[in-house]
């Protein structure tokens, strides 16, 4: 128990458009049956991390709906624990939290009743399995005041990340957010470590003046008075921060090198336990290259998609490259090609969807077709 | 202590011998059924749906396995402050030497105190043998409807196969006047299920009064003759959906396939009333590209590449490409190597095929050793156990332990012959 995690779960992104109107970001559902949120909460738990907050605003209901009970990721012990805070009204606070150090400070009591010497901050919306361990071995050994997780993205675009470039010894140079002309190919994976107590420290001197983000006003703002090291992790690494990237992540797991490092080795990523049956597959199925969740129906004819719990293909209907959530049905004889179908939509006999592959057709939930 | 209305006692401690293989180190409600379930998932489920929150769950065979799964109770709601699920394992008492379950209505006998702890009205006695979705409030309604002693669930079976269950001879009202166990000439076609209703001080007095007599004592055999013949309400309640026994591999084979139809008559894709089970994790399930996949149930996990028809696959089965499944039951964590054929087959859990290999093959003979128990021309290989490459196997065998080729004579082996190893991986 060197560690006490944070999940900062309170954003969305306009650039998932409809997909996160009625979500969190951290809420958003991946890979058949998780959410976002599954993935770092695991990480954490598999880490040996016994307490955690998570931090939620936009939308909160659609986290809290998932975060019903703590026993799903081993929180629910007495030494320990899973905390999930909204903003609330106090004699001192009366508003939205202004920023995620905001957020954090709002609820430092959490910081200071814990007795663990380091603090663990992530954002919810990162797919990636870790140990934790790593990155408080490496604080450790290098002496670090902060450290960031970092990662090469060779020669992908960075544009949307905050851009990080490292001395040899493994201290962070520069850091920008989203900068205009990337300086190096190495980001920031939004995943901090630094001593619970110099994070109380920090909050209390920042917030009275006015700054609120914890990355421009803590960890850019004092990149030259501590010192911030940068630790690289070169596993499977996504986050959800666009449709394309949604869309792209659920495609990855169709790979059996990200399924069998993400899924079939322990340890393993746990989300909410639904209970539902297999998936069964009737007679005139045809499933090519899917990833079928499980209480699915399947009749029809299935390709390169991913098809959430209890989703329902009718006979002579074809999905092709298609991300179906959970409790959709596709009637008798629909096509759908190249769309992201919201939980629980309903498309009638014979209707045809077609997107285009860099710009795939988005149905809201709960949407009759 | 707070009162319960009633509480149910699970009988979980038989070996299910007819079951061969799969019980050899497990016991027969600890058994896989449809993928992901395990045959105690039923009763435990039908429990938790019908508000009956504490049950007492009794072990004695080959008990591990089920211990594990049952754990505190979570996947069933079944961890509670006050109730819950308890094992009750047969145990030593003050001032003797403490007795085996001696049977069914003796392991009752052996928990009065447990039962006194909650101080029910009524006791729900089932067993973890059956696959059936049971609303008891209904049946205890019942009970409570005609000041019932004893409530008996039924089933209305066919007149030619009524003289191979316990058959209860009913009037007009339904109320039990006769009990026949197997029926040579049945006079009624209603079945005992297995599922019993007591109003407890009945039947705590009836134990105790009957223990002084039997030292075996069976509800079948002796409490409910004792009943009748004290001539106590007892009813039988008609029970009117899916209801199977899995006792023997034909029966656990069919009841099986019965959920792969299109329109299963036992229907697990029900809203209400779920079957819960405990699963460790739930990743989802992949199909490749060159996989064809039809009237089968596939569990989370499974990765398939080759073809599967007619079967269920557990939870993390792998099947490599070429290899072809056919009308079986594969079990959690199974491989099946590539262009491996397999027909007419129950491989139980952890279990590897190499590849090339064939299963089910040949002349319908029964097993040389057990004709009784596989002689519906499925082959049955046993858990942990492992098959090499290129071996052909026919119909009725049995394998257990992991096997080489040296096991085989010129990489084959017969219709009906056996390869059991024991744990040394000897003969």
């Amino acid at each position: 128990m060197r560690a006490v995690g944070i999940i900062l779960a309170g954003g969305n992104n306009d650039r998932l458009r409809e997909l996160t109107e009625i979500r969190a970001t951290s809420a958003m559902p991946v890979g058949s049956c998780y959410r976002a949120i599954d993935f770092s909460l695991s990480n954490m738990s598999n880490s040996g991390i016994k307490k955690v907050a998570v931090i939620t605003q936009y939308n909160s209901r659609s986290l809290h709906d998932h975060l019903n009970s703590s026993k799903w990721w081993d929180f629910g012990s007495k030494q320990g624990g899973m905390f999930v805070f909204t903003p609330f009204m106090s004699k001192e606070h009366n508003s939205w939290f202004r920023g995620t150090a905001d957020s954090i400070y709002q609820n430092i009591s959490f910081l200071k009743r814990s007795k663990e010497p380091y603090v663990l901050i992530t954002s919810g919306d990162g797919i990636y399995k870790m140990d934790y361990n790593n990155i408080i071995d490496f604080h450790i050994e290098k002496e670090a005041d902060i450290t960031i997780l970092c990662k090469d993205m060779a020669d992908m675009d960075v544009s949307n990340f905050g851009v990080i470039k490292l001395h040899e010894c493994g201290k962070v140079a520069e850091f920008e957010e989203k900068p205009l002309e990337a300086f190096s190919s190495t980001i920031s994976l939004g995943i901090y470590l630094m001593k619970r107590e110099l994070l109380i420290e920090l909050l209390e001197t920042i917030i009275p003046e006015g700054r609120y983000d914890f990355v421009r006003d803590i960890v850019m703002r004092y990149r030259k008075r501590l010192n911030v090291y940068g630790c690289m992790y070169d596993g499977y690494w996504a986050a959800i921060n666009s449709t394309e990237s949604y869309y792209n992540i659920n495609m990855d797991f169709l790979r059996g090198d990200v399924r069998k490092a993400l899924f079939s080795q322990e340890p393993y990523i746990e989300t909410k336990n639904k209970d539902e049956p297999p998936a069964k597959y009737n007679a005139g199925s045809e499933v090519k290259n899917c990833l079928v969740g499980s209480g699915s129906i399947i009749d029809g004819f299935v390709e390169n998609s991913v098809l959430f719990r209890s989703v329902r293909i009718e006979e002579k209907a074809v999905v092709r490259s298609s991300i179906i959530m959970e409790g959709c049905k596709i009637g008798h004889g629909c096509i759908v090609e190249h769309a992201i179908l919201d939980k629980d939509v309903t498309l009638s006999n014979g209707y045809t969807l077609k997107g285009e592959a860099n710009n795939p057709k988005i149905i809201k939930k709960n949407s009759i077709l | 202590m707070r009162k319960k209305e009633m509480l149910a006692m699970l009988l979980a401690g038989g070996q299910g011998s007819r079951l061969g293989i799969l019980t050899k180190t497990k016991a027969k409600p600890a058994v896989t059924f449809g993928g992901k379930y395990r045959i105690i998932d039923f009763p435990m489920s039908n429990c938790i749906n019908s508000g009956v929150d504490t049950v007492g769950v009794l072990t004695q065979y080959q008990p591990l396995q089920l211990n594990r799964h049952i754990g505190i109770g979570i996947p069933w709601d079944l961890d509670r402050r006050y109730g819950g699920v308890t094992v009750l394992a047969p145990h030593v008492k003050d001032g003797e030497q403490g007795h085996w379950y001696s049977g069914t209505a003796n392991a009752i006998y052996q928990n009065i105190n447990f039962i006194d702890t909650y101080k029910p009205t009524y006791v729900l006695v089932i067993s973890g043998d059956h696959i059936y979705r049971m609303d008891y409030s209904k049946m205890l309604s019942f009970h409570k409807k005609n000041s019932c002693d004893a409530t008996i669930a039924v089933l209305e079976v066919p007149f030619e196969e009524a003289s191979r269950f316990g058959i209860m001879n009913a009037d007009g009202e339904d109320k039990i006047y006769e009990f026949e166990e197997k029926p040579k000439e049945p006079k009624s076609n209603l079945a005992s299920m297995g599922i019993y209703i007591f109003t407890w001080d009945k039947l705590r007095a009836a134990l105790i009064e009957a223990n002084k007599e039997h030292n075996d004592l069976d509800f079948g055999k002796h409490i409910i003759p004792m009943f009748l013949e004290q001539n106590r309400a007892l009813y039988a309640y008609r029970f009117q959906d899916y209801w199977k026994d899995v006792g023997t591999i034909d029966s656990y084979w069919s009841a099986n396939m019965d959920l792969i139809k299109a329109v299963p008559e036992f229907n697990l894709y029900e809203d209400f009333a779920k079957i819960y089970t405990s699963s460790d994790h739930q990743p989802p399930q992949f199909t490749g590209p060159d996989a064809d996949v039809k009237a089968s149930l596939l569990s989370e996990g499974c990765e398939v590449f080759g073809s599967v028809y007619n079967s269920t696959l557990g939870p993390d089965v792998i099947v490599e490409s070429g290899a072809v499944i056919r009308d079986s039951i594969i079990m959690a964590n199974c491989i099946i190597g590539e262009n491996s054929v397999v027909d007419r087959c129950i491989i139980d859990e952890n279990t590897a095929i190499g590849k090339n290999v064939k299963i089910g093959m040949g002349e319908n003979v029964p097993n040389k050793l057990k004709p009784k128990i596989y002689d519906a021309g499925i082959t049955v290989i046993g858990e942990n156990s492992s098959i090499p490459d290129g071996v052909t196997i026919g119909k009725n065998c049995v394998i257990y332990g992991i096997t080489d080729a040296t096991h085989y004579q010129d990489l084959r082996l017969d219709s009906g012959e056996t390869i059991e190893l024991d744990s040394e991986g000897i003969i």
